[in-house]
């Protein structure tokens, strides 16, 4: 695999942190939006070396955090199910639903898998007929093209015993919605890039326009990302609000048509709520009506099930940004990735985990 | 907007796979449930040392699939043990080999397998002398699994100990790291990355000589990274020396084929399991001629000097980032779960 060394140089890493620090004049507060992102910055520890007060906030963008309790608790419905094979990305089995985990449901005998692609579960499904195969389809615009993909080669080869749980998010309805907040601190965006590949960048040029914040498509490297930011504040330092594509090697102003026209074929824009944040209006996708009959919600009846969350950790305001771990009383002593309260604590681009995992402690607030 | 998040039930009635894979739930087993029936104490290492001069250790094998590329359970459940005696600074003298059989197994792999075990242990230079054979029904067992134990004499001036390292000591691994848990993971979920990775799986007996006849009693711990990978062991050894360990993350050997691999699905290579090679600390005035002596063997030709025990925090082991910042290298949860995206 190409572009790992290249975007991991200290040299080059140096020298763009040099500019960075010769080029912001005043603090600048930056949101990157996407969990691979903080994963990133956070492991590499890039955010402590802006200096320069330049803040970065960590966005919405994890998968695992985002996905309401609500889905969680309908996985493990289905997964009980003794004629049910429950099939998932590896780090959403921890995520905490009301009553445990899959990975808890397993222990006690659940056939819950960890899948690498969703065409496995198809195939898990093609070699268990007499089961039903459910797969839990969560995720931004990156993974919603796989999955509908899967959804097209289940119908094309007549697979019926798979149907999929669905609850993928949208980034520009959350974008919007955290720039409509009063308190947002937010100045400038670094966009996804992988998700940026699928839809492209034209649903950011509105967005840049109407609040007047820079957004900068931007990679996962460290290099990526050092680039990124020094991109986003050359334009707040020019007064500028402009899509930007730093991440020029994998993302076209166009995005991935073929990519596009599965989702929307299979898919449409419903209303979401987001772990954490609430109820966004067209901010997710659901299974279109043409293939209502691979909706594992409706296949096992558990779309009346509804979950009311307590209030008990900040998860809300560390996905809107206002906050940051270390600032909440919970972290690293009742919550932890061994015990998470929230979603944050769970993945390792969650918010809250990827800071635990860098060993940050309360001494950083 | 409301705020909000669950709390969640914590599980504490049942075994979770995630306890077996040598991280923090591995380590709440053996401290609140096993040691303490057992009555035993003092740091866990991997092998125990008996009197003054013998070593002993046992070590199950549960690996699927049983064939991977660069090795099988037969030869691994022997590497293994005679990796974990090494680690105490022991020559292996004998070995056990007990099988628990699944009903259904085809005699053919069986003998294979055998095979290579038989062959692994020649090539040590260790004699296969006592086992056992149990059959299970069809289901009660995944095809095989293998338990082997081992006895070995401790090498003169031998007093490694994850209690022994030092500050001051250089940290270096004998090689390449997470070649072994890539192949497993390639050859299990069918992943065909461009690039085949293949087991380390190896034996580390005369390489640990080689160390010890160089730097006797300067070699303060020894380790091999298997389950928990390089992350884990650092951390042992930080915790039951109480010492900080400071990694430069860019002196990590890393493969390319793992790092990609890793990259893909979203894992850390310090994370990922290792069967051949080892992680060391040598007092500084040994580390020459230590390095020296791995580099001339073709299991420590790779030899690297990747970081030192400092003065910081005792128990914490922290790597300088590629960038220039550092951050906590901590030991995994349970299981190392493939990130979404």
């Amino acid at each position: 695999m190409k572009y790992l060394q290249e975007y991991r140089d200290p040299v080059l890493a140096r020298r763009l942190l040099a500019e960075l620090r010769a080029t912001a004049t005043t603090p600048w507060t930056i949101m990157e939006v996407c969990g691979g992102q903080t994963h990133t910055i956070v492991r590499q520890g890039i955010d402590e070396l802006l200096l320069a007060g330049i803040r970065m906030i960590h966005g919405p963008g994890c998968p695992v955090c985002v996905t309401p309790l609500e889905t969680i608790d309908k996985a493990l419905a289905i997964a009980a199910r003794p004629d049910v094979i429950f099939t998932s990305y590896g780090d959403m089995l921890r995520v905490p639903g009301t009553s445990g985990d899959l990975l808890s449901l397993k222990a006690r005998g659940a056939d819950v898998r960890v899948v690498y692609t969703p065409l496995d579960a198809v195939r898990i499904a093609q070699e268990n007929p007499g089961r039903e195969v459910v797969f839990l389809a969560v995720g931004f615009e990156t993974t919603a093209p796989a999955n509908a993909m899967t959804v097209l080669h289940a119908a094309s080869t007549g697979v019926t015993n798979f149907s999929v749980l669905v609850s993928h998010v949208l980034v520009p309805p959350a974008i919007t919605a955290l720039m409509d907040e009063p308190d947002t601190q937010v100045q400038a965006f670094l966009a996804a890039g992988h998700v940026c590949a699928v839809m492209g960048w034209t649903e950011y040029e509105p967005i840049a326009e109407k609040y007047g914040v820079p957004v900068v498509v931007t990679g996962f490297e460290p290099l990526d990302l050092l680039e990124g930011i020094l991109m986003a504040v050359r334009q707040l330092e020019q007064g500028r609000a402009e899509v930007e594509n730093q991440y020029a090697r994998a993302v076209r102003r166009s995005g991935n048509t073929a990519a596009r026209d599965a989702m929307r074929r299979v898919f449409q824009v419903t209303d979401r709520t987001w772990r954490g944040i609430g109820p966004i209006k067209a901010s997710g996708l659901a299974l279109s009506p043409e293939f209502a009959r691979y909706d594992a919600e409706t296949r096992f009846a558990v779309g009346d099930l509804v979950t009311r969350e307590s209030p008990d950790c900040i998860a809300g305001d560390i996905l809107r940004g206002t906050r940051v771990p270390t600032d909440c009383a919970a972290y690293g002593r009742t919550c932890t990735p061994r015990t998470p309260l929230g979603a944050p604590m769970v993945s390792s681009e969650g918010t809250c985990a990827a800071f635990f995992n860098a060993g940050r402690t309360l001494e950083h607030r | 907007m409301t705020l909000s998040c669950p709390v969640p039930r914590v599980e504490t009635e049942r075994v979770l796979l995630g306890h077996g894979s040598g991280g923090q739930l591995m380590a709440e087993l053996l401290t609140e449930v096993i040691t303490p029936e057992l009555g035993l104490t003092g740091p866990l290492e991997d092998a125990a040392l008996i009197g003054l001069d013998q070593v002993f250790s046992t070590d199950s094998y549960v690996v699927t699939p049983r064939f991977f590329p660069g090795g099988d359970i037969g030869s691994l459940a022997v590497h293994g043990t005679v990796n974990d005696l090494a680690m105490r600074g022991a020559r292996p003298i004998a070995l056990s080999l007990a099988y628990i059989i699944e009903e259904g197994l085809p005699i053919s792999e069986l003998r294979e397998i055998t095979h290579s075990a038989a062959a692994a242990a020649r090539a040590v230079g260790v004699p296969i002398v006592t086992g056992d054979t149990k059959v299970v029904g069809r289901g009660a067992a995944d095809g095989l699994y293998i338990t082997t134990t081992g006895v070995g004499v401790r090498l003169r001036d031998a007093w490694p100990s994850a209690v022994s390292a030092m500050r001051g000591d250089l940290v270096l691994v004998s090689g390449p790291i997470g070649q072994h848990g890539i192949s497993i993971l390639s050859a299990r979920e069918g992943l065909g990355f461009e690039a085949e990775v293949f087991s380390d799986s190896r034996p580390l007996h005369e390489l640990v000589a080689a160390m010890i006849a160089a730097g006797g009693a300067d070699v303060h711990a020894l380790r091999d990274p298997t389950r928990g990978g390089l992350a884990g062991s650092l951390n042992e050894i930080a915790a039951a020396s109480e010492v900080c360990v400071e990694i430069v993350e860019a002196d990590v050997p890393v493969p390319a084929p793992v790092a990609a691999a890793c990259d893909l699905l979203g894992l850390d290579p310090l994370h990922v399991a290792n069967e051949g090679c080892l992680v060391a600390f040598v007092a500084p005035a040994s580390v020459d001629a230590v390095v020296a002596a791995m580099r001339a063997l073709p299991e420590g030709a790779g030899t690297t000097i990747i970081g030192e025990v400092t003065h910081g925090v005792p128990g914490r082991v922290l790597a300088h980032t590629l960038v220039g910042s550092s951050r906590v290298v901590d030991v995994l949860v349970g299981e190392q779960l493939p990130r979404i995206c």
